[in-house]
């Protein structure tokens, strides 16, 4: 294949790339004044990059026509359907931060040139068929993320974000490649082809531990139990549009890598992985839900929510098999959209003078002070924790489905009983808002594009999401039956 | 003789001395840092003397990336450092506790 044909494989990331460059430009030359111009500007090249790969998606593109550069990038459509909502969460994180950021600093052009690298890097690591290229695309995307939570630079607790999210996450990238190296030095090559058939033929002890340590890695990165302890700290710290990115983007970015090195490089060792990624969605979707009784900050009660959701997703790909990495697709589209409202929702959370509440007790009464935001907040409460006619329920559902057809019926029954437990805290969030006398704290305005931004959140989360739900399910059934080798 | 072995065991013990640096250190920011160094330079000896042990060039490449990235993480986690450092004045291990629960 020429390199005409694989630049044309990888053209939204071209987009990105330029896009990215340029805005730095702008940035130097404009200084804080070209703030809102970059934003824009930045939303336009996330919005051009979704429209290109969108046809790939609905094509179910697939196979060796999507690979680039002799095999080491692969634009399928189950890649395409990681960048979509990867694209759709960064520029919804583009959307509420000048806002935001204005009232509690200036609001610094930095930030979308940022968080278009971040998009950029995220969209590489999941198109990798190479662990170079993962290596690369991770750490484009951890290295923004690293200076995005640190981005409100007097401020103590985003410095201390940043800090530890660096510390946690450099360390996470050296597990992974420790893991990285064994691997192929084991396999003798880096491709996850080549990898796959290397390991046809067994697994020896040091390829087992490349694989334990490369699993330990993107865990951390997709803040699985036993690595999870950076998230609540991370989470709370971060600026809260930052917060709403790290909970949504990275973390499908992050999950779609995963999906793809279990499948297409150790596909050939199946039970190797599959009872670490069992232990770490049961492990996730219990500490997650008992983590977060105790927690007054609900930025970090939400932490804890990621936590959970993260297990659950897991189990969908223990499964396996298409409808499983298909369950977890779905679930990941509705989970982003559920992760943004709540975000939104706390990001309108504003007192008399403007200033941001980030504690449960802010929201005592709010069904009384601000009936609207709390009715959506409830929906998105009871979404998160499974309740029936909303669409979260759908996404377990799924999950669920898939982990029984693959005769894994005893994890969906503890999966199942756990998601009991969670649902705790989140009609704790509701009785808060609709039965305990009102604070009066939460009076502030909020934003056009907040509001906007939360219907679009919670209609999808609504029931009337159903209407989407076999052309979501559709899409999701051909990227991940790509990811499989055809029988 | 010098084999393929050894080179995996120093880099091991390379690699755990970085991760045990950066859970037991209760003393200052930098010496993670350094840790996080150490860890890298593990991976790179174990990709060059993999890649030299199989006679392929690959693990080579992947070395000089490895060295380019951590040069980039270097220069982002001191600049974090700093913006820390600032706002609190210190950046002794035990004092990163803003955060808790």
């Amino acid at each position: 294949m020429d390199y005409a044909a694989s630049f044309a494989l990888i053209a939204p990331e071209l987009v990105l790339t330029i896009a990215g460059l340029g805005l730095l430009l702008i940035c130097a030359w404009g200084g804080d004044k070209s703030a809102k111009l970059v934003s824009i500007l930045a939303c336009v090249a996330l919005g051009g990059a979704f429209a290109l790969v969108a046809p790939v998606v609905c094509s179910g593109a697939s196979g060796p026509d999507t690979l680039a550069f002799g095999g080491l990038f692969a634009a399928d459509a189950f890649a395409g359907f990681a960048k979509l909502l990867i694209f759709a969460a960064s520029g919804a994180a583009l959307v509420v931060a000048p806002r935001y950021f204005e009232k509690v600093a200036t609001m610094r052009p930095e930030f979308a040139v940022l968080v278009v690298f971040a998009a950029l890097g995220m969209s590489i690591m999941v198109s990798a068929t190479n662990l170079i290229t993962l290596y690369m695309g991770l750490e484009l995307n951890s290295l923004a993320a690293y200076v995005l939570a640190a981005f409100l630079r007097n401020d103590e607790r985003s410095g201390e974000a940043g800090l530890k999210y660096f510390v946690l996450g450099a360390l996470a990238s050296g597990i992974l490649l420790y893991g990285m190296s064994l691997i192929y030095g084991f396999t003798g090559t880096v491709s996850f082809d080549g990898i796959h058939a290397a390991l046809s033929s067994g697994l020896s002890t040091g390829a087992l531990f490349g694989l334990i340590f490369v699993l330990a890695g993107l865990a951390f990165k997709i803040s699985a139990v036993p690595f999870h302890m950076w998230t609540p700290d991370v989470y709370e710290g971060a600026p809260t549009p930052v917060t709403a990115f790290f909970a949504s983007a990275p973390k499908v970015a992050a999950i779609a890598l995963t999906a793809r090195v279990a499948v297409e490089a150790f596909g050939s060792q199946v039970d190797a992985w599959r009872q670490v990624l069992i232990f770490a969605a049961l492990a996730s979707i219990v500490v997650g839900a008992l983590g977060a009784i105790g927690q007054s900050n609900i930025k970090r009660l939400l932490a804890y929510s990621s936590i959970n959701n993260v297990g659950f997703i897991l189990i969908g790909l223990a499964a396996a098999s298409v409808a499983g990495v298909s369950a977890m697709l779905v679930y990941l589209s509705i989970y982003v959209a559920m992760t943004i409202g709540s975000f939104v929702a706390v990001l309108m959370l504003r007192s008399e003078d403007g200033s941001y509440l980030d504690s449960i007790d802010d929201l005592a009464g709010l069904s009384t002070t601000r009936p609207v935001l709390a009715w959506c907040l409830m929906a998105l409460m009871f979404s998160l924790a499974g309740i029936p006619p909303l669409f979260g329920f759908w996404g377990k559902f799924v999950v669920f489905q898939a982990a029984v057809e693959a005769d894994l019926i005893w994890l969906a029954a503890l999966g199942i009983a756990a998601s009991v437990i969670g649902a705790f805290y989140y009609l704790k969030i509701v009785k808060v808002m609709f039965f305990d006398a009102p604070a009066g704290r939460a009076t502030g305005n909020a934003d056009t594009a907040h509001w906007a931004l939360l219907a679009i959140a919670t209609i999808f989360i609504s029931p009337l999401g159903y209407a989407i739900n076999g052309w979501l399910g559709w899409l999701a059934d051909m990227a991940a039956s790509g990811l499989f080798p055809a029988v | 003789m010098i084999g393929i072995e050894h080179y995996i065991v120093v880099s091991s013990i390379l690699f755990v001395l970085g991760v045990l640096g950066i859970f037991l250190n209760r003393k200052n920011i930098i010496v993670i840092l350094m840790a996080i160094e150490l860890i890298l330079l593990a991976v790179n000896i174990n990709l060059v003397a993999f890649s030299a042990f199989l006679g392929d060039l690959t693990g080579q490449v992947f070395a000089m990336f490895v060295l380019t990235v951590a040069a980039a993480e270097a220069a982002i986690g001191l600049a974090i450092l700093v913006i820390y450092f600032r706002a609190r004045g210190t950046i002794a291990v035990d004092d990163v506790n803003q955060m808790k629960g």
